[in-house]
């Protein structure tokens, strides 16, 4: 709550103190027709007003008018690009998750092996090169070169569309995954209660399960950061493939200076983000009891 | 500190990342002056040249070149032979040459200054010798005709200096910021890292984003946004060397002597956190330059004439299609730095924990 309480008064303060206005264009408005629209909207009240009024509205769940779209709200607006969003950032997270643990345990089991080595690598790579050269990259391949998959749009989330925006944004996470998941098994794997195991001769694939469940706690805590950084994606990815999502509409919001889309959008964003946190956190607490007791 | 060097220089993969990293430094610091081009300089005759050794106008590419210059010189080219890298033009009229039209040649990027070899016909048929320029773009030039060499090493210098000093200062904020908290300790430190965890939770990529948009987006301003958002982790990480370092015996003795809190600080806790802070220093380092190439690409960053690899990177996609050069050399540029700088990093941080090292030291 005091984050989401931050993440609200600090745009908002940020966005007014900003110059320019929404209503600037080429050329002036006459002085009497400026009045009148920034009255509209609410802008000629003193600061302090104005930002009491937004959050009151926004307590009530109204994000307010949309300075830029005339006829709708940004409730509205935000209400069309969340579910695009949320469908490409769902399965991106899906995705990277089944390959970074996947990978990750696999070269950990076998550390020094050839999985071990091109996990390494593919996984170096995969934090190394950035969003921006992956999308033009597939969209060469699969799209110009392959003839496979369409390069870019939406169709209303046809599944042949969904493909190269998954792909993207999933595999520099799925890097960050494999790593981790490498690391913290390795870890697990060296510690008294599985030699003891080993001792006790379990299977490897039995051992290998119970080190995974322990192993997992660091996956599981940075997902919060993940899916944070999965919708940061969103805006490069969206962008790219043409999606009508919540980056683009944030990107497309702050270039026209729709100050209530953008706050809408930020604070969707941190909602998302603090939710995300929190859902990592109850999962920590299950994966973990010493943590339920700590609490 | 000779052995953790030792021990870095060690690991090839280290060793490697670090005259990598080195050799790209020097290559974008002295680079664009001897490549011959000037990176604003455009040949818009020479638009989109794709890579390669060989020399430009290719000699096939000279005639028409002619025949585009010989239509504005309201003249028709008859014959044209090249020798010593010397083109012989056979020009005419139907009425008499101008011999001042043939400044034109000059004026375009492949010829040198004309000069009238023979004249016929009352100055309706001239044959005319020019120069033909050679000049080498390895790497191409982009969709203005600019040499793309010049233009990532120029980019480089941007991209490398942004990384150092952003990071340099996060650095310095999560470090002062850390180190204060952790050491003062009690209500203070609680309040200072509640603050800490609530900015963690925001998405800062969208505040930076908004910055530099309603901010009129510059060098400046750039590395403030970064700097300022990368600086949470270094002062978690800060603090909790701090807390341990507090109870030592050394930081005890400085108490009773009587040193201020700001002496002790800067001479025994700040010292001593260095080793960790260097690593994670050297990590941020890539995160910081792909952070801005991030923005550049949004077209948020660097803003022209000036050009950073993101930048760069996000003509290149536009390019796709006619010039794909243009997307691979600048992203290969950064995704090597990136990874270099990554190797380095992990490899500094092994070399500085001896639990990690894989390699046993003799001593």
């Amino acid at each position: 709550m005091p984050t989401l309480f931050a993440v609200v008064t600090i745009s908002f303060f940020l966005i007014r103190l900003a110059p320019g206005g929404p209503f600037d264009l080429e050329r002036p408005l006459a002085p009497a027709a400026m009045a009148a629209l920034r009255k509209t909207y609410g802008l000629d009240q003193p600061l302090p007003v104005q930002y009491l009024r937004y959050l009151g509205a926004l307590a009530r769940g109204d994000f307010g008018p949309s300075f830029s779209f005339r006829d709708l709200g940004v409730a509205e607006l935000l209400a069309r690009g969340l579910p695009v969003s949320m469908t490409v950032g769902g399965l991106a997270l899906v995705l990277a998750l089944v390959l970074g643990i996947g990978f990750g345990a696999g070269a950990a089991l076998r550390p020094g092996g050839v999985l071990d080595r091109v996990v390494g690598f593919g996984a170096g790579l995969g934090v190394a090169v950035p969003t921006f050269v992956v999308a033009p990259l597939l969209q060469i391949v699969f799209g110009l070169g392959l003839r496979w998959l369409p390069i870019a749009g939406w169709e209303g989330g046809a599944p042949a569309h969904l493909v190269l925006p998954v792909l993207t944004l999933a595999l520099p996470q799925a890097g960050l995954l494999a790593r981790l998941t490498r690391a913290s098994l390795r870890e697990t794997l060296a510690l008294p209660h599985v030699r003891t195991q080993r001792a006790m001769g379990l299977p490897a694939h039995r051992i290998a399960r119970h080190a995974l469940r322990g192993a997992l706690l660091p996956v599981v805590a940075i997902l919060g950061a993940t899916a944070a950084s999965l919708l940061t994606g969103s805006v490069v990815v969206e962008t790219l493939f043409g999606l009508p999502g919540l980056g683009r509409t944030f990107v497309d919001g702050a270039l026209n200076r729709d100050y209530t889309l953008v706050m809408g959008t930020v604070v969707l964003v941190g909602i998302c983000v603090i939710a995300f946190n929190l859902v990592a956190d109850v999962a920590c607490a299950l994966l973990d009891p010493r943590l339920r007791i700590a609490r | 500190m000779r052995g953790v060097v030792r021990r870095l220089l060690r690991r090839r993969p280290a060793a490697f990342a670090l005259g990598f990293l080195v050799a790209m430094a020097l290559a974008c610091l002295v680079g664009p002056e001897l490549t011959g081009h000037d990176p604003g300089r455009i040949f818009p005759d020479l638009v989109g040249t794709p890579p390669g050794l060989a020399a430009h106008p290719r000699p096939e590419a000279v005639r028409p070149a002619l025949d585009r210059l010989a239509f504005r010189m309201r003249l028709t080219v008859r014959a044209v032979s090249i020798r010593d890298g010397t083109a012989h033009v056979t020009v005419d009229a139907p009425h008499a040459i101008d011999p001042r039209v043939l400044t034109y040649l000059p004026r375009s990027d492949l010829f040198g200054p004309a000069t009238i070899l023979e004249r016929a016909e009352d100055g309706r048929r001239l044959v005319v010798s020019a120069p033909v320029l050679e000049r080498r773009f390895l790497l191409g030039t982009d969709s203005l005709g600019r040499d793309l060499l010049t233009r990532t090493l120029v980019a480089g210098r941007v991209s490398l200096v942004i990384g150092l000093v952003a990071t340099g200062v996060a650095l310095l904020i999560g470090l002062t910021y850390g180190a204060v908290a952790g050491y003062a300790g009690g209500r203070l430190d609680a309040v200072m890292m509640r603050f800490v965890d609530v900015l963690y939770a925001l998405p800062f990529v969208f505040f930076v984003i908004m910055l530099l948009v309603f901010f009129r987006a510059g060098l400046g301003l750039i590395l403030v946004a970064i700097g300022t958002v990368e600086w949470l982790d270094m002062a978690r990480m800060v603090r909790a060397q701090t807390l341990s370092l507090r109870r030592r015996d050394f930081v005890r003795a400085a108490e009773a002597l009587g040193l201020s809190p700001a002496t002790i600080l800067a001479r025994h806790i700040v010292p001593n956190t260095l080793g960790p802070v260097t690593v994670a220093a050297t990590l941020l380092v890539p995160k910081v330059i792909l952070l801005e190439s991030f923005l550049s690409f949004l077209g948020l960053g660097v803003q022209e004439p000036d050009t950073s690899w993101g930048a760069l990177i996000a003509e290149g996609a536009r390019a796709l299609e006619s010039a794909p050069w243009m997307l691979a050399a600048p992203a290969a540029f950064l995704v090597a730095t990136l990874l270099a700088l990554n190797v380095l990093g992990d490899a500094l941080g092994e070399a500085l924990d001896p639990r990690r090292d894989g390699l046993t030291d003799p001593r």
